[in-house]
């Protein structure tokens, strides 16, 4: 039940807020986020309890006659991604306070949606249950993008659309050749796992590339990733949270629950490719990043190369890589939303996204240059910031891997790291140090509510910087 | 048997009562009265079917369970477009009770296109099906648009009628029966040249009727033309209605030696998918947009002939259902509008964010995105197309295709909620069709959730 209700509660507060209207969407969607944060901690107690298998179902029959069923499971990355989500729509709800958007009840209602398709994502164990939430997920953010933004918001979203739909129709195409030579013919997970390791190697391939392209465009990977930073530049930075700090995930989430397990064999015959791309990735990305004046781009950017880290690291096909990903991806959920914020702060006060206008604000607002630097350096995993261990076990990972380029990928994603260095102390020099820019002069410091969401990030980056243990441990669940 | 009766009953009906209700609000009361009446009798119909069925004059119909829930669930979808657009149809011109009974008169046309077991049956029913509708897209007869659409839809109708009736010789000369099951068995075992002349004359001849690629081209005009609140009834309902038939031909007649036509079919569906999605990417009205997107259903449709099996039946049943009440849907708000352009919805989502959320959640059924029920419709009939062995590619370029359609549908959802239209006063809607409008879609959402309800 506890599965369900998380599913349902922001489903019925995002329906409940379309209709109510001011503010008080703004309370539902902040009591909907607590709400599922508690929700995920009852499952994790079901998860860790006694004589648990790491696993934690609910299962009913939906369409019989295909073999669907509505079967909801929460394992230890399932858990971590729902906790994500709730903690990011939360401190996004928050900050939010003294900047509600235009038509509030539409903002809050179609993220509360776009919440409740994602959690879906995360739970379900059916693979067309997936599938749809997938694309229930997809429809919400898609009229977030294209209500609030700039002013080529219409377009670049439509882009981001149509490219990922394409991407989920394909696999969708693949879903349903496994569904079909299943001997069960069912969606659920056990049987989609035994119908793929049955079919041959050359059939896993294609099937690999049709599920792995929805994926990779979610990611985004390069070349898939055109209309990334179009779309996180557009869109209004509170919908751009949504996008970047959860919405990414699924494709992650996706390929660690249902791509791997599923094709293996598939995956194999890919998987140097597939690491050449993430590497292309990262070092693509972080290039761009060092050149763009624009800070969205740049945060945009700067994703682009953590997700391509974490999913080569997934393909390293090594434990310690694989969790470093699955960590990495609950602490990149955070740091990036802590950017997010700090740049809606600024581009609310100041008006402007252009760094060669912004400049002093250690003195005006010395709060917010605090915030800016620690998550800054969480962003580029400094010791005792919550991403250095994940992002030292991915790497130790790619190092390990079995492929026979394994030390070149490995060193190709290590000048990342330096390359995040460079752009992200650059931001931070452009941004909070030297002279006051005219507008930066009158830059009011963090409010409550600012404060209260940027603390609590804060707070998350050094405990989990310090205590990394925390969430290793967890992933050793029902393994 | 009872619809058959009864609809061409109340088809009668309604013309006498169009001689003495002067009034068309009297006259819309009966048609939606008629249409509930014919809901009751295919309730019962549905009750005491069979599986096996009911065999009436010499076995030439036979109503079994699946034609008469088909014909219960059309029947649903016809009192949906009454409820409507019944004020629509009665402003086409003066004689509004000839519409609505000649709108009966089309149901009984599809009625025995569901329950045939005759190839003189078949055609019966099929002129049945097209005569009516030669009149009603010229109903507006002071409009030469609409005079145009009746004489092109009339030409192209007839000469496909003939292709048709040419085909049926052909069959009837090489199997010596009517009987769809001795065709069946017949043709089976000994398969020359004729009989396939006269199955890919009447492949023609049924693509003309549901608009398939290359016989599609009077589709857009006729749409177009034919006034806006008969449209839907032709583009769905009707259209449908023939699917039933086409099917029900192509695989209980035909289905034993479908190796000898599916190539042909495949062809079709391949030219018909994207004839229909990239022309409509073109169109600048939105009622054009939706005469090719009609085009492109069919190429789905057209998957549920192709793939010979169990799913394939049921699947054309959702199919029709989940296309039809979104199409309704759409036609809905094109015709509340003065301008027909994809200009004229814009700020449709401000001024009239009822008829804009209804019409959005049909535009995505049509475009296939869950949970609405278009996501099922395109989902069975490409699982009953990959059950039946398709090739691959044909599937994968299917969808390619599904994506070009989000395209265009998209585009007026664009229109409605992210363009600022002229504030211009638009005429609000009676609660009551908002209730109607509501409930569509409600259906539409609730069907997609749960397609058992449908599949049964």
């Amino acid at each position: 039940m506890i599965l369900v209700l998380l599913i349902l509660l922001p489903l019925l507060g995002g329906i409940a807020s379309l209709v109510l209207k001011g503010k008080n969407s703004w309370y539902i969607g902040i009591i909907v986020s607590i709400a599922v944060i508690l929700l995920s901690l009852l499952g994790y107690q079901e998860i860790s309890g006694e004589g648990s298998n790491g696993f934690f179902d609910f299962q009913q029959q939906w369409i019989p006659e295909i073999g669907a069923q509505f079967s909801l499971s929460m394992n230890n990355i399932g858990f971590l991604m729902c906790v994500m989500t709730g903690i990011v729509f939360l401190l996004n709800f928050l900050a939010l306070e003294n900047k509600i958007p235009e038509r509030a009840s539409r903002f809050f209602g179609l993220s509360l949606l776009a919440m409740s398709g994602l959690l879906g994502v995360f739970l379900a164990k059916d693979a067309l249950l997936f599938y749809i939430f997938w694309e229930l997920a997809l429809i919400p953010v898609y009229f977030l993008c294209s209500m609030y933004g700039g002013e080529n918001r219409v377009k670049a979203s439509f882009k981001f659309f149509i490219y990922t739909f394409i991407g989920s129709l394909l696999m969708l195409v693949a879903i349903l050749y496994i569904h079909q030579a299943s001997n069960v013919h069912s969606f659920a997970w056990a049987d989609f796992v035994e119908a793929g390791s049955m079919l041959p190697q050359s059939t896993q391939c294609w099937l690999f590339a049709g599920f792995f392209i929805a994926f990779a465009i979610k990611m985004p990977i390069f070349p898939f990733h055109t209309w990334q930073p179009d779309t996180y530049e557009q869109s209004a930075t509170p919908v751009t949270v949504i996008l970047s700090a959860v919405m990414v995930k699924m494709g992650l989430f996706a390929v660690l629950v249902w791509l791997l397990p599923v094709l293996d064999a598939g995956a194999i015959c890919w998987s140097n490719w597939v690491l050449l791309l993430c590497v292309i990735s990262i070092i693509y990305a972080s290039l761009m990043a060092l050149v763009q004046t624009n800070i969205k781009r740049l945060a945009a950017y700067s994703s682009v190369a953590h997700i391509g880290l974490m999913c080569a690291a997934i393909f390293s096909y090594t434990t310690i890589g694989r969790e470093g990903a699955m960590l990495q991806m609950f602490n990149h959920g955070i740091n990036i939303l802590g950017m997010w914020l700090l740049v809606h702060i600024i581009e609310h006060r100041l008006g402007t996204q252009d760094m060669r206008k912004m400049g002093g604000l250690a003195k005006t607002a010395p709060v917010f240059a605090i915030a800016l630097v620690l998550i800054s350096l969480a962003n580029i995993a400094l010791p005792l910031t919550n991403s250095f261990a994940p992002e030292f076990m991915m790497l130790n990972g790619l190092f390990n891997s079995e492929s026979q380029f394994a030390i070149y990928f490995a060193i190709f994603a290590g000048l990342a790291v330096i390359l995040g260095a460079i752009y992200t102390l650059n931001m931070i020099q452009r941004v909070a140090l030297g002279p006051e820019s005219e507008a930066s002069a009158q830059f009011a410091d963090l409010s409550w509510n600012e404060r209260i969401a940027l603390f609590a990030i804060m707070a998350i980056i050094l405990v989990l910087g310090f205590c990394p243990g925390l969430l290793i441990n967890l992933l050793k669940l029902g393994a | 048997m009872g619809v058959i009766v009864a609809s061409a009953l109340i088809a009668v009906i309604l013309m006498f009562t169009g001689i003495i209700a002067r009034k068309s609000k009297v006259v819309r009361m009966v048609a939606v009265a008629g249409m509930v009446v014919l809901l009751g009798i295919a309730f019962y119909d549905l009750q005491i079917s069979s599986a096996e069925g009911l065999k009436r004059f010499n076995n030439m119909l036979v109503f079994n369970t699946y034609g008469a829930w088909f014909n219960f669930l059309i029947i649903a979808c016809g009192l949906m477009y009454f409820l409507l657009f019944n004020k629509q149809i009665a402003d086409v011109g003066k004689n509004d009770a000839e519409y609505f009974a000649l709108m009966f008169f089309i149901m009984t046309g599809i009625f025995m296109l569901s329950a045939y077991n005759h190839l003189l049956i078949l055609f019966l029913g099929i002129e049945i099906l097209s005569i009516p509708q030669y009149i009603l897209a010229g109903s507006d007869k002071e409009n030469l648009k609409s005079n145009e659409a009746s004489l092109k839809y009339f030409l192209m109708g007839a000469f496909s009628t003939g292709i048709l009736l040419m085909g049926i010789t052909l069959i009837y000369g090489s199997a010596g029966s009517f009987d769809i099951q001795s065709i069946s068995q017949v043709l089976q075992d000994d398969l020359s040249a004729l009989p396939i002349i006269g199955v890919l004359m009447i492949l023609i001849a049924f693509g003309f009727k549901v608009s398939a690629a290359p016989m599609h081209w009077w589709t857009a005009d006729v749409y177009d033309g034919t006034p806006t609140a008969i449209t839907p009834y032709m583009a769905t309902i009707v259209k449908v209605g023939a699917f039933v038939g086409f099917i029900r031909l192509f695989h209980f007649a035909f289905g034993s030696f479908s190796a000898s036509w599916s190539t042909a079919l495949a062809a079709i569906i391949v030219v018909t998918l994207l004839i229909g999605n990239v022309t409509a990417v073109y169109q600048q009205s939105v009622k054009r947009m939706m005469a090719y997107s009609s085009i492109a259903q069919a190429g789905f449709m057209l998957f549920a002939v192709y793939a010979v099996n169990d799913i394939a039946e049921k699947s054309i049943i959702y199919y029709a259902v989940a296309y039809t009440l979104a199409s309704l849907g759409v036609f809905a708000a094109i015709i509340r509008r003065d301008d027909y352009s994809f200009d004229g919805f814009k700020g449709l989502g401000k001024s009239n964010p009822v008829l804009a959320g209804t019409t959005t959640v049909c535009l995505l059924s049509l475009a296939g995105i869950p949970i609405t029920s278009g996501f099922f419709a395109k989902y069975f009939v490409l699982r009953a197309a990959m059950e039946a062995g398709t090739p691959i590619w044909l599937i994968v370029f299917a969808v390619l295709m599904a994506a070009i359609s989000v395209y265009y549908y998209f585009r007026v959802i664009r229109a409605m909620y992210f363009e600022d239209g002229p504030d211009e006063s638009v005429e609000p809607l009676s609660s009551t069709e908002k209730l109607f409008l509501v409930v569509n879609a409600a259906i539409v959402v609730l069907a997609g959730c749960f397609p058992s309800l449908i599949l049964h």
